[in-house]
């Protein structure tokens, strides 16, 4: 083993994962200090998470938090895989370059100038800023995500799937919600998560067109960590990762199984055959 | 006039003038963009007629089917079916269906499902799908695999999937693009048989489109040969073969000797002069007059070779043997003219054994009947 790996290749893996994770490990380790001093060390508790569990402002943002993810990441979806759909089929319609290129922008347009043009907007049309405006928003930026996803999916996708179906009586709209969607469900999945996590931890464009009474989780956060850093902050954050980081290894695992019991099909047919 | 090459059955609408076509392209012009897909084209087919478009890729034989299943639209022209003008009706109100190239297996469904597709599409009641799902499963030989999935069956059981899914709504026309394409050559020749018998026992009309010549042959009653958007022959398969209607279709069907010449004598006992100064009597010139340049067509197995000149034929050549090429059933020989022209002549080895068979660079003649080439004009 040693013989393969070699010693340089260890130490830059070392170097690597440290690099990424050790502040996450550091932070989750202070999560569970007993001591209200963030960086002395005073033996192990969960006090701070029944603290925070008590602490009203900081589960109101999170359920806040929850609700504008769920939803922008909904409304995201359907109007993603719509425009992915119109972009792949539709190679040929005048002006294609110009639509694509301005749902893409998104992607590389700076927070900063997404959130303070939305909040003109919004501002301009007299509309009151809170927890419809913070989900507008989320949509509008994490919508160009879940396109791309998509897009990506459908380039591969077997037109003849649903002329196939179109011949054999399916109206378009049928075709579609009984042919293409279930063939790119994967991609539509993926890209609802992408759009989910994407508005769980979005702390720049929520800043800027939020309002009173719509005080997201990494704002919350963010404002209470300008007053210091409290052990509380930390269980927050460590529940935050435990709950992505099981999201991540259900969803591999859910898959894995799919593969192997696919795999095991087969190869009871190979065999029966 | 004696019949052409052998016929499989006596059905022959296209030469009964009272019979009524019973699907009809009438100037049928696609352009995509600059490209001229399907250039001003008219074409029949009649009632349970088995039709094959033929052509290279590019040729626009697909298009024209695509226009048929109503995926794409003519630019101009009118296409009709059972009397009925096809202009403007979705592929989903078309009383035809479609087996795709790639078979279009929908991959989440199980066979059954994709049977049903259809079927369910129509609103039938579950009984009777079940028992039409049943049924297209026993036609095609699948009814133990009905609960897999696409992906779980191999070439040829896909193919017979796809072949049930466009048959269970028991469609007026049957459009086959490519059908066999995927299958090894093997399980292809099998295929083609079956399709034609199921064909037949359906009652059903059938358009394939092919890019295989001999698949076209096998199958169809009559094949329409494809060119740059263009239909150059319609005819049947024997036809086709014995008598082509220009250079392009002896050329694309089967293997042939072109020789480019001048027509001296016009009529039942014609002469021509080819280009090294030969001369051969030809039994009919067709429409040519003297002075024409015609292109006399001759397949090779209708060439006979010989080691000294057969005396009663007037018809020969003399050459080096270039070539051989053993098939099995037959050899042809590649012949070298003294003017560098390569000649094709097959024999059928219908004895294992030939004494003293011509070998490599032995003089030899190769000679023909008047009645063995065909005059072409274009």
């Amino acid at each position: 083993m040693a013989g393969t790996w070699g010693r340089f290749n260890i130490a830059s893996l070392v170097l690597g994962f440290a690099f990424l994770y050790l502040p996450i490990v550091l932070l989750i380790i202070y999560s569970f200090n007993e001591s209200r001093l963030v960086t002395v060390w005073a033996g192990f508790s969960t006090r701070w998470y029944v603290a925070m569990l008590g602490n009203r402002g900081l589960m109101d943002a999170a359920w806040v938090t929850a609700r504008v993810a769920f939803l922008s990441a909904t409304v995201a979806t359907v109007l993603g895989t719509m425009a992915a759909v119109a972009l792949t089929r539709y190679t040929r319609f005048r002006g294609r370059l110009l639509f694509s290129g301005m749902v893409f922008a998104p992607l590389v347009m700076p927070e900063v100038i997404t959130g303070l043009s939305l909040l003109l907007l919004f501002v301009a049309i007299n509309f009151d800023r809170g927890f419809a405006t913070v989900t507008i928003a989320h949509i509008t930026f994490s919508m160009c995500f879940v396109a791309v996803v998509v897009q990506s999916r459908l380039i591969t996708f077997d037109r003849s799937l649903e002329e196939a179906a179109l011949d054999l009586g399916a109206t378009p709209v049928k075709a579609f919600f009984q042919v293409t969607l279930p063939v790119i469900l994967p991609s539509v999945v993926a890209g609802w998560m992408l759009a989910f996590t994407l508005s769980l931890d979005d702390l720049v464009i929520a800043s800027f067109t939020s309002g009173p009474g719509a005080t997201t989780l990494p704002m919350k956060i963010y404002s209470q960590v300008r007053l210091g850093v409290t052990p509380e902050i930390n269980a927050v954050c460590t529940v935050l990762i435990a709950i992505v980081t099981v999201g991540v290894i259900a969803a591999a695992l859910v898959n894995k199984r799919r593969e192997v019991l696919r795999r095991r099909e087969d190869m009871a047919l190979v065999a029966s055959a | 006039m004696a019949s052409l090459g052998s016929t499989r059955r006596t059905f022959a609408p296209w030469a009964d003038p009272t019979a009524r076509p019973y699907i009809r392209f009438e100037n049928v012009t696609k352009r995509f963009g600059d490209f001229t897909a399907v250039d001003d084209l008219s074409l029949t087919v009649y009632e349970r007629e088995f039709f094959a478009l033929l052509g290279a890729s590019g040729c626009g034989k697909t298009t024209l089917l695509r226009m048929l299943g109503g995926f794409e639209q003519p630019t101009s022209g009118r296409i009709f079916l059972d009397g009925q003008d096809l202009k403007g009706i979705p592929p989903y109100r078309r009383p035809v269906n479609m087996m795709f190239q790639s078979y279009a297996l929908f991959p989440h469904m199980t066979v059954e499902a994709n049977i049903a597709f259809g079927l369910k599409q129509d609103g039938m009641p579950k009984a009777e799908i079940a028992e039409r799902v049943a049924q297209m499963l026993k036609l095609v030989k699948l009814e133990q695999f009905a609960r897999r999935k696409p992906h779980q069956l191999s070439g040829g059981q896909r193919q017979r999937v796809a072949l049930a899914r466009s048959l269970a709504k028991r469609p007026k026309v049957l459009l086959l693009d490519e059908p066999l394409g995927a299958l090894d050559k093997k399980l292809r020749e099998e295929t083609q048989f079956e399709l034609v018998d199921l064909q037949y026992e359906l009652g059903l009309t059938f358009i394939i489109v092919t890019h295989d010549q001999e698949e076209a042959m096998t199958m169809a009653d009559r094949i329409a040969i494809m060119d740059k958007g263009k239909v150059l022959q319609v005819a049947t398969p024997a036809e086709v073969y014995e008598a082509p209607s220009c250079r392009f279709v002896a050329e694309f069907v089967g293997s042939v000797n072109m020789f480019e010449g001048t027509v001296v004598e016009a009529g039942s006992a014609a002469r021509l002069r080819d280009r090294s100064g030969a001369q051969f009597l030809v039994a009919d010139s067709g429409d040519a007059s003297p002075g024409d340049t015609v292109w006399l067509a001759v397949r090779p197995e209708k060439l006979r070779i010989t080691r000294e000149r057969p005396s009663e034929v007037e018809n020969a050549l003399e050459g080096e043997v270039w070539d051989i090429a053993y098939l099995g059933d037959m050899t042809v020989y590649n012949v070298k003219l003294a003017d560098g022209r390569i000649v094709k002549a097959s024999t059928i080895n219908s004895r294992r054994s030939v004494e003293d068979a011509l070998t490599w660079h032995e003089r030899a003649w190769v000679s023909f009947l008047p009645d063995a080439g065909v005059v072409l004009t274009r």
